[in-house]
C-alpha cells in the first residue's frame, strides 16, 4: 500500500515534468479546484479528533481535546508554525488534564 | 557560475527552514509508531513517499484501519498539488535527461519547488544549472527528513500512552489547516468539509472522509464563483 502511495505520488510529480516544457499552463478549472484541496482535506482529517474524540460528537467544555484545539488554532493562526501549534496543543491538553 | 556554486546556494537558501522541517519529521516518526507501525515501515513511508502531509494522513488512517483505497486516494489528493509544480518546473528543465527528471520528481516538495522557482525568476541560468540548484534544495530537504523520521520512530516506541501523543497527529492537520485558509472561500471549503466529516462519521469504510473533502472542494469553488474576488 505504501508502494501504491509512493508510486502514485511519483506519477503525479513526474507526469508533467516529463513533458519537457511543451506548455506550463495548467487548466484554469483544475487550478481553481486544486486550491481548495488543502483547506477541505485538512479540515476533514482534523475535525473528528477535536469534535468527536470518543466517537460521539461533543462540543461541550468537557471535551478537553476541543479546548486544547482552540488554543492550538490561535497559536497556528498567529505563528503559522507546525512546531508551536503542536507544542501549544499538547501543553494545553496536559494542563487541562491535570487541572480538570 | 560553476555547478558547485549552485549546489552551495541551494543548500544555503533552504537551510533556514530546516528547524521547522525537522520537528515535522520527528512527529511523523512518532505518529507512525503511535499508529502501530514499526520503525522499518515508518522509514519506508518517508523514503518511498517523501511527502509529509500525506504521510501523516496515511499514518492516521492506517491507525484507524481505514480501507487501503481510502488511504491511497487521500494521500494522492493531498499530493495533487505536485501536478502544478510538475507543470511549472517542466519549462525550466527542458532538454534534460529523463533519469535526471525522474530524480527531480522524486525529490519534489513544496519547499524545493518554492525556492527553486523563485531563484529562477529573471536569471540567466541554463537548464542544467537550474536542475543542479533544484536538486541541491531537494536533497537538503530529503536528508534531514529521513533522519528525523528514523529518530522520531525510534523515540516513539519508548513513549508511554498516558502522554496522549496520538493527539499530535490531529494537531499537525490543524497546523496545516489554519494557514491554508486565506479567504472566505477557503473557510467555506474547510467548514463544509469539517462539518460533513463529523455528520457522516457513521458511514462505513471511512467514506465520510472523501465525501467531506470533495464536498468541501465543491463548496469552495461554488462560493468563489458567487463572490467576485
Amino acid at each position: 500500500m505504501i508502494a501504491a502511495i509512493g508510486a502514485g505520488t511519483f506519477a503525479i510529480r513526474f507526469s508533467l515534468i516529463a513533458l519537457s516544457g511543451r506548455s506550463d499552463r495548467f487548466p484554469a478549472a483544475a487550478q481553481r479546484a486544486l486550491r481548495f484541496i488543502p483547506p477541505a482535506i485538512f479540515a476533514a482529517l482534523a475535525a473528528p479528533a477535536f469534535l468527536m474524540p470518543d466517537d460521539v460528537i461533543d462540543v461541550s467544555p468537557d471535551n478537553l481535546r476541543l479546548l486544547a484545539g482552540i488554543v492550538a488554532s490561535l497559536i497556528a493562526w498567529k505563528t503559522r508554525s507546525v512546531l508551536w501549534t503542536i507544542v501549544s496543543g499538547m501543553a494545553s491538553l496536559w494542563i487541562l488534564d491535570a487541572i480538570l | 557560475m560553476a555547478h558547485s556554486e549552485h549546489i552551495r546556494q541551494g543548500i544555503k537558501d533552504l537551510s533556514p527552514i530546516l528547524p521547522g522541517v525537522i520537528p515535522f519529521g520527528l512527529i511523523v516518526g512518532v505518529a507512525a509508531t503511535e499508529a502501530g507501525m514499526d520503525v522499518a515501515h515508518a522509514v519506508g513511508i518517508s523514503t518511498i513517499v517523501f511527502a509529509g502531509a500525506s504521510q501523516v494522513a496515511a499514518i492516521a488512517l492506517i491507525g484507524q484501519n481505514a480501507p487501503v483505497v481510502v488511504i491511497v486516494l487521500t494521500a494522492l489528493i493531498i499530493n495533487a498539488r505536485f501536478l502544478m509544480y510538475s507543470a511549472s518546473l517542466s519549462a525550466h528543465f527542458a532538454g534534460l535527461s529523463i533519469p535526471r527528471r525522474m530524480f527531480a520528481a522524486y525529490l519534489m516538495t513544496d519547499q524545493a519547488y518554492a525556492f527553486s522557482i523563485t531563484r529562477y525568476q529573471g536569471t540567466e541560468m541554463t537548464a542544467p544549472e537550474k536542475m543542479t540548484y533544484y536538486l541541491a534544495t531537494g536533497l537538503t530537504m530529503w536528508v534531514p527528513w529521513q533522519i528525523s523520521t528514523i529518530v522520531g520512530a525510534a523515540l516513539g516506541t519508548g513513549v508511554p500512552d498516558e502522554w496522549q501523543l496520538d493527539f499530535a497527529i490531529p494537531l499537525v492537520f490543524l497546523a496545516l489547516l489554519v494557514p491554508s485558509i486565506r479567504d472566505r472561500a477557503d473557510a467555506m471549503a474547510a467548514a463544509t468539509a469539517g462539518f460533513l466529516v463529523v455528520v457522516a462519521a457513521g458511514l462505513p469504510y471511512n467514506l465520510a472522509l472523501p465525501i467531506a473533502a470533495v464536498a468541501g472542494i465543491a463548496a469552495g469553488v461554488t462560493f468563489e464563483r458567487r463572490e467576485p474576488a
